[in-house]
């Protein structure tokens, strides 16, 4: 493994793969009665999220503390980040206080590229999505998911993946993960919100929900922003759901043992009914809790091989 | 150091026998193989060194006044003198913007003052640069500063009917407007150009077309009020074509294009470093050879830096909370070099022509971009094409440090640069 993971594309088929072995492994703590292991007694792990995202941050948090880490969440909101602090600054600071990994959450695409190789920091930079760029640990969690409902594997599996592509983190990690696993990916959206180049994308588009989703083993909606229509994307709510949105009748269109994936928030009536998201081939739920075996895998095998400095050494 | 200066051996334009150029009292006193060296002049030894006529920048951010912690007009105009220019034009987007004569002549002022570039200011189309009213071009026109070339540069003057109107106002004085062109719509919260790799970096994409559909509708315009259009920093292969187009009618419109766009190109963001933010953005290979090819057969006019300072904090820090822009003066003729000598597409006449000859003629800039003949003024640049050497930021002239060929070797170096006469460099360094 590299030693940042900005991009699902640092992840090569066998990296992926050991991260969700791993993780399968991890996965038996839950199991336990004492939910904790020693591995990462002694590093720090800074959560360093510049966006509000409790979903993500705690799965980190609680990620990190069941390998024994210490964990310091720094979010932007009450910190001296409100008050105009640079991300630099910001960094030299934890860098300061001797982070072994950041976890950064950040609004702008590349920042943790930047964290990454400007030199302000030494630990690994995990990132926990930027921008409108990606969110491998995200994607990591999917087919981490996938895996368990789809026979072990996701290799030759048909994923669909609906909605705001363009704006969506989400789908780009997901695509080039998915991609490297061997799954056949498809993209569904308005044109206006598939970016330009997605012919290059290791994956097939199509504008047709209806005829992507008998072909689908699993399908993922995306969020999508109401916000979006005012800047012409689409007319209106309303009418995005009646294209785009999975409601019972396109439900209906799944396979029998076609899951459905959410990364979250939804907006329920939106891009998916009420009665998909609650249906019992709904994942949405799993996915939060395959969150913390996939990122305590991460965080194990991307600092785990390195040994904490011995204090009295 | 005014007196008389003898420079022995210079090939000039690149081409035939070396041969030895006398300045004296401003001008050219004699040139010719073998001259006598006059009584008293000092010498120059410019053996293996071109000498072309001292470079013209018509896109220039000098930054003052108002942003002085980024440059001066000192500043900027030494490392216009060390990248072997003899005048710049300074565009207005300062603060205040120049958009009085008042304004225009505080900066023609401290230029003069400096004493290294001849500093034309530009004046700014419109008031504070809003896009919503002409401002006074010509009480700009009239003023000291004798301003022919207007623009509105970092803002497009989107309004149709404005650009109309400013087209056909600055006529009366032989003025140019100078259009950045930018669709604002088309643009909003772009960050660079648009294009396979826009989606995968998850960047806000700058389309193509934002450029050329305002080069379409500005070249119309010039052709129906009759007036003389010169379009900046052009980035795309279709903003060439459209040129070439507006060209072939007879229209007078002209163009620039950036020593950046015609050297580098987009796959740079793939590092997320702000040092490639500029705009117009860093475009496609494609369009990096149709501007190349622009240039080489003339339907680009010009080369000019945009040479545009930003404060480290500006830069060092993420991508979209960077500034646009990239610095010019010190390597715009190294990077031209490269990108156009060296690949055969132009000889060193063809480069003085771009250089200095037409931005000279664009900006109405009678004493600049003169053939090195006896009785012209004596504005010259020595440059050895055969030296190289690695772009080091904090070594450069300028205040600020955002250059995008930090690390970077490039090919040629200026040796020495005479303005009215004078050395304002020699052996590389300000004289």
């Amino acid at each position: 493994m590299k030693r940042h993971l900005l991009s699902a594309a640092d992840l090569t088929r066998d990296d992926a793969l050991l991260v969700l072995d791993t993780a399968e492994e991890l996965a038996q703590l839950a199991n336990r009665p004492i939910k904790k292991l020693p591995t990462l007694r002694g590093r720090t792990v800074v959560n360093l999220f510049f966006e509000d995202s409790t979903r993500t941050r705690i799965s980190f948090e609680a990620a990190a503390k069941r390998l024994s880490a210490d964990v310091i969440n720094f979010s932007a909101k009450g910190s001296s980040v409100s008050k105009g602090e640079s991300l630099k600054d910001t960094a030299l600071t934890l860098e300061a206080m001797g982070a072994d990994a950041v976890v950064v959450r950040h609004g702008s695409s590349g920042a943790p590229h930047r964290l990454a190789y400007s030199g302000w920091i030494r630990g690994s930079v995990l990132n926990a999505g930027d921008g409108t760029h990606e969110h491998p640990t995200q994607a990591l969690l999917d087919a981490f998911t996938m895996r368990r409902h789809l026979g072990g594997s996701v290799d030759g599996r048909r994923i669909t993946i609906v909605g705001d592509v363009l704006h969506s983190r989400v789908a780009r990690s997901n695509v080039l993960l998915l991609a490297t696993l061997g799954a056949e990916v498809t993209l569904v959206a308005p044109p206006t919100l598939l970016p330009v180049g997605v012919d290059g994308w290791p994956c097939s588009y199509t504008y047709d929900l209806d005829a992507a989703l008998p072909k689908s083993d699993a399908v993922m909606m995306l969020r999508v922003q109401r916000e979006r229509m005012q800047a012409a994307y689409f007319p209106s709510a309303r009418e995005y759901s009646r294209r785009y949105g999975l409601d019972a009748r396109r439900f209906r269109l799944l396979p029998e043992h076609a899951i459905v994936m959410h990364p979250g928030p939804m907006n329920r009536g939106m891009e998916i009914a009420a009665e998909v998201a609650d249906s019992d081939r709904s994942v949405i739920v799993e996915q939060v809790t395959n969150g913390v075996s996939v990122r305590m895998a991460v965080l194990y095998l991307l600092l785990g091989g390195r040994e904490p400095v011995e204090v009295n050494a | 150091m005014s007196g008389p200066w003898f420079i022995r051996g210079a090939q000039v334009l690149g081409a035939g026998e070396p041969a030895d150029l006398v300045v004296s009292d401003g001008v050219i006193a004699d040139a010719g193989a073998g001259l006598a060296v006059p009584a008293g002049a000092q010498l120059v030894d410019a053996s293996g060194l071109i000498a072309l006529p001292g470079l013209v920048d018509l896109h220039t951010h000098l930054r003052e006044p108002g942003r002085e912690d980024a440059e001066t007009v000192e500043s900027g105009t030494l490392a216009a003198a060390l990248g072997g220019y003899t005048a710049v034009f300074a565009m207005p987007n300062t603060e205040p913007a120049a958009d009085t004569a008042g304004v225009v002549e505080q900066v023609w002022r401290l230029g003069a003052a400096a004493g290294y570039v001849d500093v034309v200011p530009v004046g700014a189309v419109t008031v504070g640069r809003r896009g919503e009213t002409l401002a006074e071009l010509g009480a700009m026109a009239d003023s000291a500063a004798a301003v022919r070339v207007f623009s509105d540069d970092g803002d497009c003057v989107s309004d149709p009917l404005l650009m109309r109107r400013a087209l056909e106002y600055v006529k009366a004085f032989d003025g140019v407007v100078a259009q950045h062109a930018q669709d604002p719509r088309l643009t909003e919260h772009a960050q660079m150009n648009e294009g396979a790799l826009s989606g995968t970096l998850g960047l806000a994409g700058w389309p193509a077309v934002a450029e050329e559909a305002i080069i379409a509708r500005d070249v119309l315009l010039a052709a129906h009020v009759g007036s003389r259009l010169h379009v900046c920093h052009v980035s795309t292969a279709g903003s060439v074509e459209l040129i070439r187009w507006a060209k072939s009618k007879g229209w007078q419109v002209t163009a620039e294009v950036t020593p950046h766009h015609l050297l580098l190109t987009d796959q740079l963001v793939s590092s997320y470093d702000p040092a490639y933010k500029v705009n117009p953005p860093l475009r496609s290979e494609t369009d990096v050879f149709a501007l190349r090819e622009g240039l080489a057969d003339g339907t680009i006019d010009a080369v000019a830096t945009d040479h545009a300072p930003h404060p480290v904090e500006d830069k060092d820090c993420e991508w979209s909370a960077a500034a646009f822009g990239m610095l010019g003066l010190q390597t715009a003729l190294p990077a031209v070099q490269e990108a156009m000598v060296e690949t055969g597409l132009l000889d060193w006449t063809g480069i003085a022509d771009r250089l200095s000859v037409r931005p000279a003629r664009i900006g109405r800039l009678l004493g600049h971009g003169r053939p090195l003949e006896a009785g012209a003024p004596a504005n010259i640049v020595l440059y050895d094409p055969a030296a190289s050497w690695v772009v080091d930021p904090a070594a450069l002239a300028s205040k600020s440090r955002n250059t995008p060929f930090a690390g970077r070797r490039l090919p040629g170096s200026v040796v020495a640069t005479f303005l009215g006469g004078r050395p304002t460099v020699l052996d590389g360094k300000a004289a």
